[in-house]
């Protein structure tokens, strides 16, 4: 089915600005509505304002007006892409959970009272599957949730989920998919991992050395896309090729590790945190701790899609496109390797 | 008289034209033998697996298994272990198959999971393939310990990693008896514990891979446990805090193991493809299927203890 009228909310990131773009981009599609507190994400911002082929709306999820807006305009497709870890606006914790979790109640209540809507997009994330020893190594979709800090940007996202799947079961009508997506990176995405490893000197957790696997953002995009395009009710992990181990990830992007002992985390995550460089949640911690990975076959046979760039290639993408002066350049290493070796 | 005549050390450089007048010219005794003009490729390779390391050039698989470092760093000192201290005595390593997935159950013991690194060895080196072991979340919870089992190939030891490392054609090793086996008194020694809930063997009927069981005779002997402290362990939270005649007797000495003398033994695989589909649901084919490789374990070690006469000597 294609979408005659989208509604994209979180235009104020990354992911749902340019996918509000792309849709509008596309001549089968007949309106796109993007909705944020914030204005429209800066990449796309030309998009919006001089062609005019992104309507977007400023109101709050949670506000009434949403529903107004979705019966009026007929929508048919929505995408939720606000869910964040985080926002570009407000930054107080309690307010995060508010805008993820009640902004998510509120946009599936006016979904369920609209007929017209056909197709639902949630953007949710790998986080939901926690992260700890006990894990499977590989995670598909069916694998519970366990391990996840009791307040903290994951336990939004299962919650979410939770209401989206209360949501299906009452509009059976409405195809409904879940993408879970691994951590974006790419040269203009800013997450809570581009900023760690654009530290020069990276701290990591002692005696720990996470898999990490990551999705470019041109890659989250595409499926984000397809999925808005295409009905293909499921939950799917989505995820690049490959994995880096995280001790891997800071030599390619020649930083230093910074080992510091599991206790001393929260101190250092403070000062982190109060030099406004990197937020340490819970979960990112433990992410760092013990990593993820998806298991992706139920993306590429049922949902069809195949990421373009694998973990390594977009982690190599992400250093060099977002311009990383690396602090040990593998040149310096090559030469010290050639005047010790005395090859010519 | 005859000057002096200048005699370059390197020989290959050596002009013919300068020896012709008296013969075939007397080579000088080499101070050194094998003097090296160049590094030995040894070096070089050192030097090339440092530079790969340190800016990040290797692949790791899904698992996060780093072949390389298992290969450059990881395996040597097991394998001194293994061919010096514990002298091992590999049979019917052919019933390991060469491709493909499979499923290796063997016999735990020693207090420390040192015959599960032994029968990696035993594998890699007489089969050319990697043993991807199943091990206990308490390993993965160890810091170091934990990202070392990691790089050198080893999971969880939970169904879907099983499922999926035996689909991907992997060799997987299990030691279904876990902490009751490895921690059981050296009074109890070469009797099989409860192999679990079977797990093992649903894991193998779901893939259709075999089961090759493996027995260990040696291990036993490595670390006598003749006590367990409990309240010890309780606090550091260890499944058992063992007593050796030497440890924790004698501190730090006390924990290197005794040279015994191992014998392991790959038995003939048991074929889980001949079962009709789903039979992983039948829990009494399950059951039966556990009590077949654990009765074929336990005879074999029966029969390898008696052939062996002395524990320690060959």
């Amino acid at each position: 089915m294609t979408p005659r009228v989208v509604l994209v909310t979180g235009v104020g990131g990354y992911l749902g600005g340019h996918l509000a773009a792309r849709l509008a981009a596309n001549p089968a599609v007949h309106r796109v509505l993007g909705v944020d507190t914030v204005p429209p994400h800066p990449g796309v911002r030309e998009a919006v304002r001089e062609l005019a082929r992104v309507e977007f709306v400023r109101a709050d999820i949670r506000n009434p007006l949403i529903a107004k807006v979705i019966t009026e305009a007929e929508v048919d497709t929505v995408v939720h892409a606000a869910l964040t870890a985080n926002p570009p606006g407000p930054t107080r914790r309690s307010a995060v959970k508010e805008l993820n979790v009640l902004g998510a109640m509120q946009l599936l209540a006016a979904c369920q009272r609209a007929p017209s809507v056909r197709a639902l997009v949630v953007k949710s994330t790998a986080a939901v599957y926690g992260a700890g020893a006990r894990h499977p190594a590989v995670l598909t979709e069916d694998t519970p949730p366990h391990g996840i800090a009791a307040n903290g940007y994951a336990k939004d996202a299962v919650e979410v989920e939770d209401y989206v799947r209360g949501f299906a079961r009452r509009r059976p009508d409405v195809a409904v998919t879940v993408l879970r997506l691994a951590n974006l990176i790419g040269p203009d995405v800013d997450t809570v991992l581009t900023r760690y490893f654009a530290l020069p000197v990276v701290p990591t957790v002692l005696g720990y050395d996470a898999r990490i696997q990551l999705l470019h953002s041109a890659d989250a995009l595409a499926v984000l896309e397809r999925a808005a395009t295409r009905t293909a009710p499921g939950v799917f992990n989505a995820g690049a090729d490959g994995v880096l181990m995280l001790s891997q990830a800071i030599r390619r992007a020649g930083r230093l590790a910074f080992p510091v002992p599991r206790a001393a985390i929260p101190t250092a995550g403070r000062f982190l945190r109060g030099a406004r460089l990197v937020d340490f949640s819970e979960d990112h911690l433990r992410y760092l701790n013990h990593g993820r990975v998806l298991d992706t076959t139920r993306l590429r046979a049922e949902f069809g899609f195949t990421p373009r760039w694998t973990t390594r290639q977009a982690f190599d993408d992400y250093v060099h496109g977002s311009g990383l002066r690396p602090v040990i350049s593998p040149g310096l290493i090559g030469g010290l390797e050639r005047g010790l070796v005395g090859t010519r | 008289m005859r000057e002096a005549r200048v005699i370059p050390l390197d020989r290959s450089r050596r002009s013919p034209a300068a020896e012709a007048p008296d013969g075939p010219p007397v080579a000088p005794t080499p101070l050194r033998k094998d003097p090296a003009p160049t590094p030995p490729t040894g070096l070089r390779q050192a030097f090339e697996f440092a530079r790969r390391r340190l800016t990040g050039e290797y692949q790791v698989d899904r698992f996060g298994f780093d072949p390389e470092l298992t290969e450059a760093l990881l395996l040597p000192p097991l394998r001194a272990l293994y061919r010096r201290w514990f002298r091992v005595r590999v049979t019917g390593a052919e019933n390991i198959p060469a491709e493909g997935g499979a499923l290796v159950v063997s016999n735990h013991s020693g207090t420390l999971p040192l015959d599960a690194l032994m029968t990696a060895v035993a594998v890699r080196d007489n089969r050319d393939r990697y043993l991807r072991m199943l091990g206990a979340d308490l390993v993965f919870q160890v810091p170091l310990l934990g990202a070392l089992a990691r790089k050198s190939g080893q999971t969880l030891a939970c169904n879907p990693d099983a499922e999926h490392l035996l689909r991907s054609g992997e060799l997987v090793g299990v030691w279904p008896e876990g902490f009751k086996g490895i921690g059981k008194p050296f009074s109890a020694r070469y009797k099989l514990q409860r192999f679990g809930r079977g797990g093992f063997v649903s894991a193998a009927l779901r893939t259709g891979a075999p089961i090759v069981p493996c027995s260990i005779v040696g291990a036993e002997e490595i670390y006598p446990k003749i006590a367990d402290l409990k309240p010890l362990a309780r606090l550091l939270g260890l499944p058992y805090f063992p007593v050796t005649p030497f440890f924790p007797l004698l501190g730090p000495l006390g924990a290197i193991p005794l040279p015994s003398k191992w014998h392991i033994h790959f038995g003939e695989p048991i074929p889980t493809d001949t079962y009709e589909p789903r039979a992983e649901d039948d829990p009494m084919l399950v059951f039966t299927l556990t009590d077949q490789v654990r009765e074929t374990i336990q005879q074999t070690l029966y029969k390898l203890l008696d052939q062996r006469t002395n524990p320690f000597f060959d």
